[in-house]
């Protein structure tokens, strides 16, 4: 195998990225009015438990038929104006990006996962302070999982989004202390 | 009591010299920052203290073994000339900015989104939040966004940033430099960083900089000035190459 070339070094987003990153709909994964719609929802705390208003989170899962090909128009561009035109409406890429508001709260509105397995959202959270991005999964159910069967029964529930009303979950992500989320390194 | 450049100075060194002597005593050559680098003070609140837990890569069904795509319509021409979004001439020294995203075998990662974003030349952001008392340039936001071309190739006309102040410290300045967003082929390729340019002489004070411990890595963040890119009679060329870390390539060889 020839010679890996070394990786460049991650740093962090910063607080200022807020007129770059985040685009008009990039919560609406969902295509608009579809019956199935859920929402994931919670906060981002740092170690002394505040709310972090200028977090960023990625979000990346399956279709509802398990697809994990994703599709291309998250944040269409209008060739003659260059303003944001958004996704489509109908196609569903897989992808959304929300920055948390100044409360520390997010919501990605999406449609269920139809991965194999315990259905998932995968999350990257970057935030000023945070010098890498970190991976987290937010669970729709809990049951059998490699991951989640690895981890002792209270670090396993800082994963499992809980079910509220209207086709809710609640994910609260915590950065650092009691309740730590469980990040993950993929190897 | 407020702490000066001479407080992290001296944390910035102890964490060097304690790198320094690790490696040479055989510990491994670390390309990232640490996470809890306490010299960039909002690091302290911010990371995880557990260990992070290991994802084996021989579930070929984890939802991050692939990423999201973007296509034509997610950018426009002009989102990659970042001189050109408004009327007029943004003021400073206009540059090209371009180099090559490849993995970690060398292989160009092609069609993937690069997102930038900047201070104008005086060194403030168009952002509300950021309150350096330097002017807003009109003509110049500090955004842009483009696809790597089959060689996997970006490019981006803008406008050198300048350094600028922020609260970490008293008479904290940090270097220029362009924030960068890669996406990669897979989630866990995925990559915020940011690029300097050659000779700053901020380099050495900057907690964010030297976050990134090892010297050879630090300096894959600074661009080179080249002058084949540069054009004549309108810009300065600088070349800055982008290596994306994650197991997606091994996971993809092994079988999927």
């Amino acid at each position: 195998m020839a010679e890996r070339l070394l990786p460049t070094p991650s740093h962090t987003i910063g607080p200022f990225y807020g007129h770059a990153l985040p685009f008009p709909g990039g919560a609406e994964v969902a295509p608009q009015g579809h019956s199935d719609a859920i929402t994931l929802h919670g906060y981002v705390f740092d170690g002394a438990g505040t709310p972090i208003p200028d977090a960023l989170l990625d979000f990346w899962q399956a279709a509802p038929d398990g697809s994990l090909r994703g599709a291309p128009g998250s944040m269409r561009r209008d060739p003659s104006t260059g303003g944001f035109v958004g996704r489509n409406g109908v196609d569903f890429t897989g992808y959304g990006r929300v920055p948390t508001d100044a409360d520390g709260h997010y919501a990605l509105h999406t449609l269920p996962p139809g991965n194999t397995g315990l259905p998932y959202i995968s999350v990257c959270v970057f935030a000023r302070g945070l010098t890498h991005h970190l991976f987290t999964r937010a669970y729709l159910a809990d049951g059998a999982d490699p991951l989640l069967d690895s981890l002792p029964a209270e670090r396993r529930a800082t994963l499992i989004a809980a079910e509220g009303t209207n086709r809710t979950y609640r994910f609260d992500i915590r950065l650092q202390g009691e309740g730590e989320t469980v990040f993950l390194e993929f190897q | 009591m407020a702490l000066t450049q001479s407080d992290i100075d001296i944390e910035i060194k102890d964490l060097q010299d304690t790198y320094d002597k690790a490696v040479a005593g055989g510990a491994p050559v670390l390309n990232h920052p640490g996470r809890d680098y306490a010299p960039y003070r909002s690091s302290l609140l911010r990371h995880p203290k557990q260990p992070l837990v290991a994802v084996s890569g021989g579930d070929p069904e984890a939802v991050e073994l692939s990423g999201p795509v973007f296509g034509v319509t997610d950018i426009t021409e002009h989102d990659s000339d970042l001189t050109l979004q408004h009327r007029g001439e943004p003021i400073g020294e206009r540059m090209t900015v371009s180099g090559r995203l490849l993995d970690r075998d060398g292989r160009p990662v092609r069609g993937q989104l690069v997102e930038i974003w900047q201070a104008n030349a005086a060194g403030r952001y168009a952002h509300l939040r950021e309150q350096h008392p330097a002017p807003h340039d009109p003509n110049f936001t500090g955004v842009g966004r483009t696809l790597t071309d089959d060689q996997g190739r970006y490019s981006f006309t803008t406008i050198k940033p300048g350094p600028y102040p922020w609260g970490n410290h008293t008479n904290a300045w940090r270097p220029a430099h362009i924030h960068f967003s890669v996406f990669g082929t897979a989630f866990t390729q995925r990559l915020v960083t940011q690029m300097y340019f050659p000779s700053d002489p901020l380099f050495r004070y900057d907690p964010i900089l030297r976050s990134v411990t090892d010297e050879a890595a630090r300096n894959r963040l600074i661009a080179a000035y080249d002058h084949d890119l540069s054009r004549p009679e309108f810009s300065m060329g600088y070349a800055w190459d982008i290596v994306l870390d994650g197991p997606s390539a091994t996971w993809i060889e092994e079988g999927r």
